[in-house]
This record gives C-alpha cells, structure tokens and sequence, in this order.
C-alpha cells in the first residue's frame, strides 16, 4: 500500500462529499417554491425578518454560481446551517446524535459478520447438511422480513412476555448519574434489541454468502495440501479456507453499509434510539431541511469512510493487490 | 432398425423453464404471490370493505367476531379491509419501482459497459456516486421535496436503487462484447445500437431478469418502509401506513401490525423464491450447491 495510493483514494472520498454538497444544494432548488422558504421550513409563517436573513445567510438574491459557492464554503468552515425547528445549528445537532448512530451500526455490523460467516463457515462443512439448509432458508427470510416489523415484534416479545431487555431508549433515567462502567453496561443492555435487530437480516446475507465462498474454497488443491499434511478440520477451515473465502465478505460488508445505515435509520425509529436517523426522521415531519440536508451530509460522509477503510482492509487480506494500485 | 435417433435441441428458455418447475421453492413461491395478487384483487372488487370507516369496537382480537375475522385496530376499523386495500398500492408501487430501477441501472450499464473509455469512466463515477447516498435517506428527501404520491414514490425508489442494476448490467455487457457472435453481427454491417439491442441485452437478460426479480422485492420493502415512516401517499392504504399508525398501541394489541408485516414478509418472500428458482434455472452449473 503506497502513500500515493491511500492520498488518491483520500482525494476521491473529498470529491465524492463534494458532490453531496453540491446534490443537497441542488434539491433545496429543486424543490418547488422559494428556497428561502423552504430553509425555513414548516414554521407555519416564517416571518419577513428571518426570510430576509436567510437570503443574505445563502446569498440568494446572488446569482446560482454563486450562491453554491457561499454554500460550500460554509459547509467547508463546519456551518451546515441553523434547523429553525430545533433552534440550533444544524453541526451541533448532528453532534449530538452521530455517537449513538455509529455505536449501533457498528456493533450491528459486528454482530452480523462474526455470527454470519461462523455459521457459513460450518454450514459449508456439509453442503447438504441440516445447518446448510437452515441458512439457506434463513437467509432467504431474512431477506424478506422488512427490518422495522421485525423491531416491532422483538418490542412485543420482550416488553409482555420475556422482560429482559429494554425496549425503549439508549439509558435508564435513574442511571443517568451513575459512574462510568454502570453507565456503559446500562447502554449495552439497552443496545441488545436494536442491534440484533439490525443485525439479523445482514446475519443471513453473510452467512449465506460465506457459505458459498467457502465452497469454492474448499474445492481447491490448497485445501487437500492442508487435509495431507494433517491439519486439523478447525484448522483447514478456520486458517487455510475462510482466509481465502474472507474477499467476497469483505467485499459486501463495505457495500452494505449505506444499507446498513438505512436500516438504523427505521430501527432507531421503532425503538426511540436517540441517534441520526431519529433526528431524519422528525426533521422531515417537520420539513427542517438544513437538519435533513445535514443528515444527508453525514451518513454519505460515513459511507465514505467505510468505503475507505474497506478498501484498505482489502489490501491487507490479499497480499496480491498491496503492490498495485 | 434403419430409423435414427432423433435428437431435438432444447431452447435455453425451454430448459430453464423446465427446471424452474421442478423446483419446488420456486413453484410454492409462484403459487403463493399468485395467491396475493388475486387475494388483493378480489379484496379491491368484491370484499367492498372501507379500510378507513370505524365498524366496530377498537382492538377488537381477531377471530372473535366473524364479520372481522382478522379484528379491528385502534380505531376500530377493520384489518382485513385494510390488507386487501394497502395490497394493491404496495404491489403496484413495488413493481413500477423495480421497473425504474432496471430501465436507469440497464441503459447507463449498459452504455457503460459498451462504449467503455470515458464513457464508462463518467458514468461509473455517478454510479459511485449515488452509491455512497444512504438510500432509504435519500428517498425520504426526494419524497419530502416533491410531495409523496404513489408516482413520486416508486420514483424515489428507482432512482435511489439503479447503481447496483448498472453496475451488473455493465459487467454482463463487458462479457458479452468480446463474444464471437458480436464480431459476426458488427461484420454483417449491424451498428452499435442494433448490436447493443438486439445482440448483447438479450443474452445478457438472464441475470438481468433475476436482478429484476429481487429487485421487486427490495422496492417493495422499501415502500413498506417509507409508508412505515409516515412518508407514504396520504390517500392510499398501503401495509407499511397500517404498521405505522399501530405503532404506538403494540403494547394493548399485537394483531394490527402483525398482519400487514406478515403480508408485506410473505409477499417479498414469494417474490424471492421465484427469484432464486429463475438463478437456479438459468445457472446449471449452480444447481449443484
């Protein structure tokens, strides 16, 4: 991996923000009616006074080229605008809530890859097996399953009948001055259902396609080199094949992630998860399209990063590509 | 003993369809979405139900009162109704969504994979591009910006979920246009578009079709989940809205947002089925695993 390299992919991912800027800037014109009015949002009569400060804010009365030129160079000094709904700036917002977001789709990313190809990887053992089946089926319905039905249902289970897990929230109120480590676990319990939740239909996706990657692997004469010399079936499968099958995993992981973000969008929806897709959420009921734009801004810049890392991960596994670029 | 054997070339799509057949999963899924057309058409035309008028008492379990056999929500209004009344806008929204998607993800893969060069440069940065959008994200916006109409809806749906259409489009088309029988074609004087049209998509349509397939199934997923959020077309009933407008009574009753999920889980699991069993179908050489 050349320096080189890792700047050219640094500059591309600047680009690609680029462009988001440049899309959010495009679709407040877009929409039908006056920009400044739509900034202002739903404020049910936004006055002459704010409607004239938002028009200096954005340079509207300038022309187009330049009133996307003021707005880059905002979003350039960290000014994603001010949400005339919440009454703050939109950066600060966005602050607040990206923690929680990340929190979750990461240990949801987490969750589904170890689960996902652990039960590929045995369920590749015997491709005709009961466990084989069961993922395929698996997989299959969790597919099918729209993600904020299956929160739902997870809520209905352990709200009445297993209350085990809380359903509701990131923190318990009586714990809200507690020490560190208390308040941590008390996170991570409530972290339990979104997670999983989240969680599950990427859990079959990778376990299905670890299980067909690792049948191509185990094909190889590699394979038989490792069964020869007498390594032990965990080691065959878990050293010598899945580090070969690992690609392709790879592969989806960084393309699910825009998917995955888009599930912890509904997720966090359906458990009052206080994170990013929250804010979404309420921010378009109530048309406060800084906030949104913003929201916007931030998840394309996480995909952005976790394309990068992807790619870097990636040249890390296969030994094959380091050199190249 | 002078008559020869006979031996009659089977067409690929007769094979295919032969082994479609035969597989089971795929045939339970085609039964099962055929069962849900109808069941929604019927319900449309003959069950008469208003999915909005309150009829009975609220939370009504289901099979306590014959008349609503599946009982009533928080208002009191019949769940069945609603089923057979949300199907039809749900599925119709799906399908015209997926048709976006492949008509945008095939023609830029299409055009990508062909011409090559700057072409494909240009236009596989867009498709990057549009990648790195979080979807369900950026349909909300679309939707929020030009007011939520079925049409705008399978819309926003299309044209956040193109990138992946094209970019199989493209890598089949790559294939294809080293093949022999492009040669033959560009050698008998047949232009680009011809070859394009009449040479390579149709060879490429296999996967293209189960892409296709899938991709109904996704688009309607994420019209439940639009509709969930309260961001579907405010005068239709779709599954997603009735889950959504329950949400806050799941605690008192489970059944009116457990039907529609389930309606919306075994619509996009059929479709899913037939998607694999076309895969299968088409790809002989993956029937083994």
């Amino acid at each position: 991996m050349t320096p080189s390299y890792l700047l050219r992919r640094l500059f591309y991912g600047l680009l690609l923000m680029l462009g988001v800027v440049v899309l959010n800037f495009l679709l407040i014109r877009l929409a039908p009616g006056d920009p400044a009015v739509v900034i202002a949002g739903e404020m049910g009569g936004a006055d002459e006074a704010l409607l004239a400060a938002i028009r200096a804010d954005y340079g509207l009365d300038k022309p187009v080229l330049t009133q996307l030129g003021i707005y880059i160079g905002n979003v350039l000094q960290g000014d994603l605008g001010q949400s005339f709904f919440f009454n703050q700036p939109v950066a600060t917002l966005i602050g607040d809530r990206i923690g929680p977001t990340i929190l979750l789709v990461l240990c949801a990313q987490v969750i589904s890859i170890l689960l996902g190809v652990f039960l590929g990887v045995i369920a590749a053992r015997k491709p005709n097996g009961v466990l084989s089946g069961f993922v395929s089926v698996f997989a299959t319905i969790g597919y099918a399953v729209p993600v904020f039905w299956t929160g739902i249902m997870l809520i209905i289970l352990f709200a009445s009948v297993f209350p085990i897990f809380p359903v509701e929230g990131m923190q318990s109120v009586r714990l809200r001055d507690a020490g560190f480590m208390i308040r941590a676990l008390d996170v991570a319990h409530h972290l339990v259902l979104p997670a999983f939740t989240l969680a599950l239909i990427y859990l079959a996706q990778y376990a299905r396609l670890s299980r067909a990657s690792m049948l191509e692997v185990l094909g190889s004469d590699y394979i038989r080199t490792a069964r020869a010399k007498g390594a032990s079936e965990r080691s065959v499968l878990f050293k010598h094949a899945l580090r070969n099958a690992s690609l392709p995993i790879l592969t989806v992981a960084g393309l699910q992630f825009g998917n995955l973000i888009s599930g912890a969008l509904l997720v966090e929806t359906v458990f009052n998860w206080p994170g990013m897709g929250r804010l979404a959420f309420d921010s378009i009921l109530r048309r406060d399209y800084p906030t949104i734009m913003g929201v916007l801004f931030f998840a394309s810049a996480m995909v952005v990063v976790a394309n990068l890392l992807t790619d870097l991960s990636y040249r890390l596994a296969d030994p094959r590509l380091r050199g190249k670029s | 003993m002078t008559e020869a054997t006979e031996f009659k070339a089977e067409s690929p799509a007769r094979e295919a369809w032969r082994m479609f057949r035969r597989n089971i999963p795929a045939v339970a899924g085609v039964i099962m979405l055929t069962g849900i057309v109808l069941a929604t058409l019927w319900g449309t035309f003959f069950y008469g139900g208003n999915p909005y008028e309150i009829v009975w008492a609220p939370h009504e379990p289901p099979g306590v009162t014959p008349e609503f056999p599946l009982g009533t929500d928080y208002l009191g209004r019949d769940i069945f109704a609603g089923l057979v009344a949300g199907g039809g806008p749900t599925l119709a929204v799906g399908a015209a969504a997926a048709a976006i998607t492949m008509v945008i993800g095939v023609s830029l893969g299409a055009l990508a994979g062909f011409y090559g060069g700057w072409v494909d440069n240009l236009l596989m940065r867009i498709t990057e591009f549009f990648q790195v959008l979080p979807t369900l994200l950026f349909a909300m916006v679309l939707v929020t910006l030009f007011s939520p109409t079925l049409f705008t809806i399978a819309m926003a749906i299309g044209v956040v979920s193109w990138p992946q259409t094209a970019r199989l489009t493209r890598a089949e088309v790559m294939k294809i246009k080293e093949l022999e029988y492009v040669t033959a074609a560009r050698a008998i004087g047949a232009r680009n578009r011809r070859i394009i049209w009449t040479v390579i998509l149709p060879n490429a349509a296999p996967p293209l079709i189960v892409s296709a397939t899938l991709t109904i199934g996704v688009a309607i997923l994420f019209e439940a989940g639009l509709s969930f959020l309260g961001l579907g077309d405010p005068n239709t009933m779709s599954w997603g809205l009735m889950i959504g407008s329950n949400r806050a009574y799941i605690l008192d009753a489970w059944w009116p947002v457990t039907f529609p999920g389930l309606a919306i889980f075994l619509t996009v699991f059929s479709v899913s089925l037939i998607g694999d069993g076309l895969n299968d179908a088409f790809n002989p050489k993956l029937r083994e695993r």
